[in-house]
This record gives C-alpha cells, sequence and structure tokens, in this order.
C-alpha cells in the first residue's frame, strides 16, 4: 500500500471538495442567488432605462460577480481548519502546492463556473447587447478562476482568526483590481464592436501567473496559520 | 525514526521544557507525560512539524509519519467510509474491502455509510482509529488518543498499539492514562523538567 501520487491525491481532493459542496447545496446556491439579487438592485437604482442600464451592464456584472466570490472565499479553508483536516492535509507527504490548486479548483467549479454559465440571463435583464454576451462568458469563465485563486491567498492568511470577514476583503480587494478593469473592459470592447481577445488574452496571462505563484502564497500562508 | 536535539519550548514566559533530547527508534512506544499545560501537545505539535517557529532546537525525520490532533478531521458531511477514502493526510489508497474491515473492525459496522454528523464524538475517534488501522507510516504521534472512547476501545486501542510496536514501528503518545500494554513503555515526563 503506497501512498498515492501528487496527481493521483489531488483527484482525490478535488473529488472530495465537490462531494463536500453537493452535500451542503445551499452554499453553491447562495453565491448565485447573491449575483440574482444584487444585479435585480440596480434597475431600482439607476432607473429602468434600457440605455442607461446597457451602458452600465459590464461594469455591473463584473462588480456583481467579484463580490459574489469575495463572499465564497473566505470559506475554502475554513471548515477544513476548524475540524483539523487541515492539519493533516499540511502533513501529507505530497507537495502542498498541487493540494491547494485542488481546493482552488473545486472552489472555482461551484462558483465561479456556475456564474459564468448563468451570467448571460442576467446580462440580458440588463440589456447588455447580445454579441457581448460570449465576451462576457469568456472573461468570467478566466477572471473568476482568477479572483478564486487571489481569494484563497486572503482566505489562506485569514483562516485562523475567528472572523476574518473584514480583512479578507481588505486584503484581497486591492488584488482584485487589475482582474475587474480588463474584465470589464472586455465585455465593453465586445459592446462597442472591437475585438476583446486582447483583454481576455491579458487575463489569460494573469490566470497562468496566478496559477503559478498563488499556490505558493496559499501553502505559506496556511503554514503560518496552522503554526499560530 | 525521529530525532529531536535539544528542544527548548518558552510560552508565555514560562520555560515548557528545555534542552530535551531524545531518539525514537523503530520498536519503541514513549509516553509523554505532564500536567495540564505541561506542553504535551506543543511538543507533538513540534515533532510532526506543525509548529515550525516559536520554539528552539531541532527536530529529524526519517521515516513517514501518521499525527492525530486534538480534533478528529472526520467531515461530518461524509461517511466514515468516505472519511478513510478521500482522507487528506494524503495516505494510501485503500481498496474497498479494506476500509470495509477497518471500520468493522473498530466497531462501525452498519455505520460506513450514514453522515458522519449523526455519529458521536467516540465514533468520530473510532474513525480515526480506522485509519491507524490502515496506515503504513512507521511513526505514530497520537495526542490522548483515548479521548471519547470507552473501556472496550481503549483496550483494543491499546492492542493495535502494540502490535504496530511489535511490527516495527514506534509510537509517540500522550495520555493521562496508565497504558496496559505488552511491550515496554518509555515515559517522557515534561513535568518533571528535563529528563528523557
Amino acid at each position: 500500500m503506497t501512498a498515492p501520487g501528487a496527481t493521483q491525491f489531488c483527484a482525490r481532493l478535488l473529488r472530495r471538495q465537490l462531494l463536500l459542496a453537493v452535500r451542503r447545496p445551499v452554499e453553491i446556491g447562495n453565491p448565485l442567488l447573491f449575483f440574482a439579487m444584487v444585479v435585480a438592485l440596480f434597475p431600482l437604482g439607476l432607473g429602468p432605462t434600457p440605455d442607461t442600464l446597457a451602458g452600465f451592464a459590464p461594469g455591473v456584472l463584473w462588480i456583481t460577480a467579484l463580490l459574489s466570490n469575495l463572499l465564497t472565499s473566505d470559506a475554502v479553508f475554513r471548515s477544513d481548519f476548524e475540524d483539523g483536516s487541515l492539519e493533516q492535509l499540511l502533513l501529507a507527504p505530497q507537495p502542498l502546492f498541487l493540494s491547494v490548486l485542488a481546493y482552488i479548483g473545486a472552489h472555482w467549479l461551484t462558483t465561479g463556473l456556475l456564474l459564468a454559465a448563468v451570467s448571460p440571463v442576467f446580462a440580458l435583464m440588463l440589456n447588455l447587447s447580445v454579441p457581448a454576451l460570449g465576451a462576457l462568458v469568456a472573461s468570467l469563465l478566466i477572471g473568476t478562476a482568477l479572483l478564486s485563486l487571489i481569494g484563497g491567498i486572503g482566505a489562506a492568511l485569514t483562516v485562523g482568526l475567528k472572523r476574518g470577514g473584514m480583512l479578507i476583503s481588505l486584503l484581497i480587494l486591492p488584488l482584485y483590481m487589475p482582474v475587474l478593469i480588463f474584465g470589464s473592459a472586455a465585455v465593453q470592447a465586445a459592446v462597442n464592436g472591437v475585438p476583446a481577445g486582447p483583454y481576455l488574452a491579458i487575463l489569460g496571462a494573469m490566470l497562468c501567473l496566478a496559477i503559478a505563484l498563488a499556490p505558493l502564497a496559499m501553502a505559506a500562508g496556511l503554514r503560518i496559520s496552522i503554526d499560530a | 525514526m525521529l530525532a529531536a536535539r535539544s528542544l527548548c519550548l518558552e510560552r508565555g514566559g514560562r520555560v515548557l521544557f528545555q534542552d530535551l533530547s531524545f531518539d525514537i527508534c523503530a520498536g519503541q512506544l514513549w509516553q509523554v507525560e505532564g500536567a495540564n499545560g505541561a506542553g504535551k501537545t506543543s511538543l507533538l505539535r513540534i515533532l510532526c512539524g506543525l509548529s515550525r517557529y516559536g520554539f528552539e532546537g531541532q527536530v529529524l525525520r526519517y521515516a513517514p509519519l501518521l499525527y492525530l490532533g486534538h480534533q478528529s478531521a472526520v467531515k461530518a458531511l461524509l461517511t466514515p467510509r468516505e472519511n478513510l477514502t478521500y482522507h487528506v493526510s494524503g495516505e494510501g489508497r485503500y481498496q474497498h474491502e479494506q476500509v470495509e474491515s477497518a471500520l468493522a473492525r473498530v466497531g462501525l459496522y452498519g455505520y460506513e455509510d450514514v453522515a458522519s454528523h449523526t455519529l458521536s464524538a467516540g465514533q468520530h475517534r473510532r474513525v480515526n482509529l480506522a485509519r491507524l488501522l490502515l496506515s503504513d507510516s512507521a511513526l505514530w504521534l497520537l495526542d490522548e488518543p483515548f479521548t471519547a472512547i470507552d473501556t472496550a476501545g481503549v483496550a483494543d486501542l491499546q492492542t493495535v498499539l502494540a502490535s504496530h510496536v511489535e511490527a516495527g514501528g514506534a509510537v509517540v503518545m500522550t495520555s493521562h492514562q496508565t497504558l496496559e500494554v505488552r511491550c515496554e513503555v518509555r515515559s517522557l515526563n515534561l513535568s518533571a523538567g528535563m529528563s528523557a
């Protein structure tokens, strides 16, 4: 009976996290519901004129997606910290770099992916032009993965704190900004009939960078949190 | 399997232990003793590598280790079977039958597929016992393994510990109970100060 290799272990963690998420469907539904509620607030605040809404739509959708991701980031490692699973994860012989990547992967699959999938419905609610929908979904797919990775750093650093919610926002919101800028710019470009490709490429480049670096920060953050 | 070299730990201005050196070899069972607050848990966390700062000295680890802390690390939303199959400690890939027989052995027969949040604290502990049975790590670091386990379970666990030691493994555990095992128990008393 040998220890599983790093990739097998990652697959095991991924399945475990997805299973846990499926066992608690409320946690999957809540961010989507939050997204729907906040998007529904904007016509009330800005006035229901279709043209006004269409003008704000790229920014509104992206900011809402970002906030909904922020809400769920805090929970990535929390329950594992509370029941002691995190200690066991840190002691596992497999590299922590890949393990945290599996956690983030599961987080993205249960939040960002679903959000990107339902976003066209809300985009139409805000009268976003139909040709821009593709850019919206693509930018959200890449962008939410990026947000999950950045959020994971904050989650790892604050997991040892009783009330980490506010601190995590302060820590990671500044890092969310570049994602927001290029994400909403991609949608805006598509609305204006300009190719969104360059913006998506920049998002993709940032995602590559985050995949390479964020797990290092998360692993270090978790070790500090467990040590304290 | 594990060597500690002049460990020294200070918490809140109090020296818990200093210049603590010992070697843990295959076939040994160590019981860490000491009053509450003597630093038993801190010592185990240092030995397994969870605490990496805030102490002096050096720990050398030569064997794969298994650590059981105060918290059971049993996920309430998963069943005992899933808890073992998808365990985060990165140990072996267990066959279906292995998990089944380990759970039966620790008295969780019939509970394999019920959600763990319906189980008691003692039963959560027993899931961890099943982990010990399945484990192929040579060195076990157990922090109060008898907590919440009934008398029969304690006796059973002591048998498991003894057979692990006899099979060439090593165990370091904290407990306030007197061990009744068929192998020699080495004691590491933290209250007495620096002896080892």
